[in-house]
């Protein structure tokens, strides 16, 4: 992206969310914007302020261009390292270790890409972490032990799945007060949002269901049973598909929102390894919607998903217990946190070739890519 | 404070209970326990008043929450045997009280005794204790599902981890007593099964003592030296399910060795110190409700609860037969927080399990270990396989 030419109408409209991102468009443990990076920054400050630092940068990274367009930072979190490691995806390399707060698994960057939340579940509090500065500024009220986390398309409202008390607790984003709870089965976790922001999806591992959510009315409007421990849901870019993984079961359910009924199970075949060790987790759709990656857990594999066919095209060898999944804004890379061998494989996405791995702390589960 | 926050998660609960069912569906299950002994080496390990039924009951509360959305409602009647009661009688009351299944922690003969009397009710069975083979053997029985693993999958899962650690020259010191026996034999076939040599077999004799005493340490120290001296051995394995001397050998053996078994490594099938594949939020849950760890007989009652619970879910049923075809069937598998699906074996209806190893501090590891293959499931390099069973289920 040519940031020099860049109208201020367009960056004043990048400030803002874009209709339907934050939706599964990005998805994996995170979405990003696909904004400039020069305008990645608070609102406290003021607009002229905003306007000469986006000039001055951006006159800097002309000079330093027109190489790497794009900088992109990815977070991941690190479960039993109780840190974050922070990335830089064009060096392909950790540039910082973070400390938080205990047992940080769930990971999300808010829309204007200026802050990191964290669920520090063994805290039972979500951090917050400044993208600048890289320290925690405050936290967000959540329920105990809160695992996974989804922003609404607008920014303004996160929803927390807490696996201690079998809630569903809404915060919203700005106040950074709760405005909800919604009653769920046993042990929440996976957790989406329709793009239209209308539906919240979450799962619930022991109850073994997804639970549809009026976000408007904060009741659940349907139960879908699916397989055994159900983990990440997130909904195909154009809406018309909900994904289910579950662990246990070893599938993908595949849900209509229409009708609340599952379509189609995608089930994964490994030559050598036995059905147990299949545990499907993570999973995220290109932006265009023709392809789903789905993190296999122990397997050590990510599944592409052809997702018209819902054929299996590939199974990519990564690391060690891959959990969660997240793409590069550009898209060009796929990176999977790999709990097991301490470490992120870097998937190119067009030639599916896993082509590096970067250490960081112990456990990594969660990642989240931000523009810088 | 914690109370008004319940009440109000509640109402909101019962009022986020719209998309059930009309009619709810109703479910009820007995546990049949039996009193266990408090004659234990350790004080940690005297069995609570809830033993089993506290895990019974996490379970019903888990069922419930699912009940909440697809209009099911679960409910367990406890039933506890004092010495010389009759199971059978106890096994009929609950019949009458309308239970449709049974978590039963019987010892063995009591349990054949109560499936071959409940044979023409139809009432599943749920075998919560018992670790017996021929429960699963020659004596197996088509109306009971074993959730316990048994002897051979406990030392199995134990073998496998010695062979890994390449502690391969093994001392048993067995009880006198007939079970420490056949536990002693499990051991046997485990280390042929594995590539394991039994240098020498000894018995401690149950000299029928009490547990408790003042100054039992000062005697103990003086005692397991000369037990355990004269063997070239890479590990010791205490065979001792009637607690009488396992845990006396850790520190104490005359050449500095570790012990495991029945004391210092433990397999079995749960452990109140197990944390990993989502495990803590379990523990976490039973030990606000009831105030203690959760033992392998709480997990176990826990996971035939969730059976059932599952069962009727998917099968969208309360009858016994329909749901024993469903927990018998392909289908079926359930997660209980060790990593892997479970799933029964259809051969003798005993639940395929990894087993943890644990000292009871830690878990140190869980088995099956990497490297021991199988065709079907790795789970069924633990215990008689399907082609060495003498199981005709009937």
């Amino acid at each position: 992206m040519k940031m020099t030419t860049l109208p201020n109408s367009l960056r004043a409209r990048l400030l803002l969310p874009l209709a339907g991102e934050g939706g599964p468009t990005k998805r994996g443990r995170m979405r990003a914007l696909e904004a400039s990076p020069n305008v990645a920054h608070s609102h406290a400050f003021s607009l002229e302020w905003e306007r000469a630092r986006a000039f001055r940068s951006a006159a800097i990274a002309a000079l330093l261009l027109a190489s790497p367009a794009h900088a992109f930072t990815a977070y991941v979190s690190n479960e039993k390292g109780n840190s974050v490691t922070v990335i830089d995806t064009d060096k392909m390399e950790a540039i910082k270790t973070v400390k938080v707060g205990r047992r940080p698994r769930g990971i999300e960057i808010s829309k204007d890409n200026s802050e990191v939340y964290i669920c520090a579940g063994d805290d039972d509090t979500i951090q917050v972490l400044d993208t600048k500065t890289l320290k925690i500024t405050g936290n967000l009220p959540s329920g105990p032990d809160p695992e996974l986390m989804i922003l609404s398309p607008d920014g303004k409202t996160v929803y927390v799945s807490n696996e201690n008390d079998n809630l569903v607790t809404m915060i919203d984003t700005k106040t950074k007060r709760r405005i909800g709870d919604v009653p769920v089965g046993v042990e929440p976790e996976g957790m989406a949002v329709s793009p239209d922001g209308r539906i919240l999806v979450n799962t619930s591992e022991t109850t073994n269901m997804a639970h549809l959510i009026d976000t408007q009315t904060k009741q659940i409007i349907a139960n879908v049973l699916v397989d055994a421990r159900p983990r990440f849901a997130a909904f195909k870019p154009d809406a018309s598909e909900l994904w289910v993984s579950s662990e246990i079961g070893g599938t993908v359910a595949i849900i209509d929102p229409q009708s609340h009924k599952v379509t189609q199970k995608i089930r994964f075949e490994i030559p050598g390894l036995s059905k147990e060790a299949i545990q499907p987790i993570g999973i995220a759709f290109t932006n265009d919607g023709k392809r789903a990656f789905v993190a296999l857990g122990p397997a050590n594999r990510v599944a592409v998903i052809d997702t018209a066919t819902k054929k299996i095209e590939k199974y990519l060898l990564v690391g060690q217990r891959v959990w969660h999944l997240a793409f590069t804004p550009d898209e060009k890379y796929l990176l999977t946190a790999n709990g097991v061998s301490n470490d992120i494989s870097i998937v190119e996405a067009a030639s599916l070739k896993v082509l590096k791995s970067i250490p960081v702390g112990a456990f990594p589960w969660g990642i989240a890519v931000a523009t810088k | 404070m914690i109370k008004r926050c319940v009440i109000g998660v509640s109402v909101a609960a019962i009022l986020s209970i719209l998309p059930a069912a009309a009619e709810p569906l109703r479910m009820k299950f007995g546990v049949l326990r039996q009193q266990h002994s408090s004659e234990t080496l350790s004080i940690l390990d005297l069995p609570a008043e809830d033993d089993t039924l506290a895990g019974a009951l996490i379970g019903v509360a888990d069922d419930n929450t699912t009940g909440r959305f697809t209009g099911q409602s679960y409910e367990a009647i406890d039933e506890k045997l004092a010495p010389g009661d009759d199971a059978v009688a106890a096994a009929q009351k609950l019949l009458d009280q309308g239970a449709v299944a049974i978590l039963a922690d019987l010892p063995a003969d009591d349990l054949l005794h109560v499936a071959d009397t409940l044979k023409s009710r139809e009432t599943l069975l749920f075998n919560v204790s018992a670790t017996d083979e021929r429960l699963r053997e020659a004596d197996c029985r088509a109306n009971v599902i074993h959730v316990a693993p048994t002897r051979s999958m406990l030392t199995d899962g134990l073998a496998q981890y010695l062979v890994w650690k390449q502690w391969r020259r093994w001392l048993i010191i067995k009880g006198s007593h007939p079970q420490d026996e056949l536990l002693a034999a499990a051991y046997r076939a485990s280390a042929k099964k594995f590539g394991a040599k039994i240098v020498d077999e000894r018995v401690y004799v149950d000299t029928e003592g009490g547990r408790r005493s003042d100054s039992g340490s000062v005697q103990t120290q003086r005692l397991i030296p000369p037990l355990t001296q004269g063997a070239n051995y890479d590990v010791l394995i205490a065979a001792d399910e009637s607690e009488v001397f396992g845990n006396y050998l850790p520190y104490r053996t005359f050449d500095p060795r570790p012990v495991v078994g029945s004391a210092g490594l433990v397999p079995t099938s749960w452990d109140a110190s197990h944390e990993q594949w989502g495990a803590v939020q379990l523990q976490n849950r039973f030990r606000a409700q009831f105030h203690r760890g959760m033992n392998a007989r709480d997990h176990q009652a826990w996971i035939a609860a969730r059976m059932i619970g599952e069962a009727v879910t998917r099968a969208s049923s309360a009858d016994p037969k329909t749901l024993a075809a469903y927990l018998t069937g392909p289908d079926f598998n359930i997660a209980a927080f060790k990593g892997v699906r479970l799933s029964l074996r259809p051969w003798n209806l005993q639940l395929r399990q990894p087993i943890l190893l644990g000292d009871g501090r830690m878990i140190v590891s869980v088995s099956p270990q990497d490297g021991f293959l199988h065709q079907t499931s790795e789970l069924d390099t633990l215990g008689v396989d399907k082609p060495e069973t003498k199981c005709r289920l009937k």
